[in-house]
């Protein structure tokens, strides 16, 4: 029998890399994907808790998780067409038109 | 054996997380990422969610990467010289101190709470979708809608933002 801890420790490891990755990759497209990995570990942690708890409600929470996550990912890329439109580039640090 | 599958499943979801992270190439980091989130799915099988794990190799797999890879494509992104912050070493080890008093932590916690009546034998009786979809349809109906809500926004926001505007000559026409 696998422990929680070792579920929950699992899922702490995966969202600290997908922070890593928001906090220091320049692409937009693979913050983007940084935020999907932070999602992810959040799900694994629902699920695992779900299972060890004896409870449905983690695993509803976690395909709530999974909608929101489509949500994102379809709003997130039409923004970055309508921003490379306009400048040609998906770095970070180039979009600072709404920065004062 | 359980504990074999949890540790390829485990480690290989890890790898592919620290390649999304730090691979230069934006394809090759999509490609990670379907790796992770394939064994991420591996996970919850070992959980006894089967209907997550078809929910996540169909909807995140299927849909949701092949969204960003068809981005990636279409925008035909050459490598950048600067991919990483320029004070990207300075925030290393902040985070890997961070991550091990983190994982020290959880190590330590008792984690334990109210148990439900979802135990693995009634779930295992009519099957984790069926289970999945009484507590849906009967407890968390307006989050349900909620749900269906946001994603009819989300995609009606997703067009409107990705629609080419007008040309300047056109408008002056009409």
């Amino acid at each position: 029998m696998i422990p929680l801890s070792a579920y929950v420790a699992v899922s702490a490891v995966l969202f600290a890399t997908g922070l890593l990755g928001v906090l220091i990759r320049r692409n937009f497209i693979i913050v983007l994907m940084s935020v999907e990995i932070m999602l992810n570990a959040a799900t694994i942690n629902l699920v695992a808790f779900s299972h060890y708890l004896d409870s449905m409600q983690g695993q509803i929470v976690a395909l709530f998780i999974i909608a929101i996550a489509a949500g994102e990912a379809a709003i997130g890329l039409a923004i970055i067409i309508v921003v490379f439109r306009g400048k040609i580039s998906t770095n970070v640090d180039e979009m600072n038109l709404l920065k004062w | 054996m359980a504990f074999v599958f949890f540790a390829y499943f485990a480690v290989v979801s890890i790898v592919a997380g620290i390649l999304t992270v730090s691979l230069k190439h934006p394809v090759q980091c999509g490609l990670a990422l379907l790796a992770l989130l394939l064994h991420v799915s591996g996970l919850f099988i070992m959980l006894n969610a089967e209907f997550l794990w078809a929910v996540q190799v169909i909807v995140y797999a299927g849909a949701i990467l092949v969204l960003y890879l068809f981005v990636l494509m279409l925008l035909n992104l050459k490598t950048d010289d600067r991919y990483f912050h320029a004070k990207t070493p300075y925030l290393l080890a902040p985070a890997a101190i961070g991550l091990v008093y983190l994982l020290f932590l959880l190590v330590r916690s008792p984690f334990s709470g109210a148990k439900g009546d979802a135990t693995s034998a009634a779930i295992l009786q009519n099957g984790d979708a069926h289970a999945i979809g009484i507590k849906m349809f009967s407890e968390y109906l307006l989050q349900f809608e909620i749900i269906g809500v946001f994603l009819t926004g989300a995609i009606v926001g997703a067009i409107v933002l990705a629609k080419a505007p007008k040309s300047i000559e056109t408008r002056r026409d009409a």
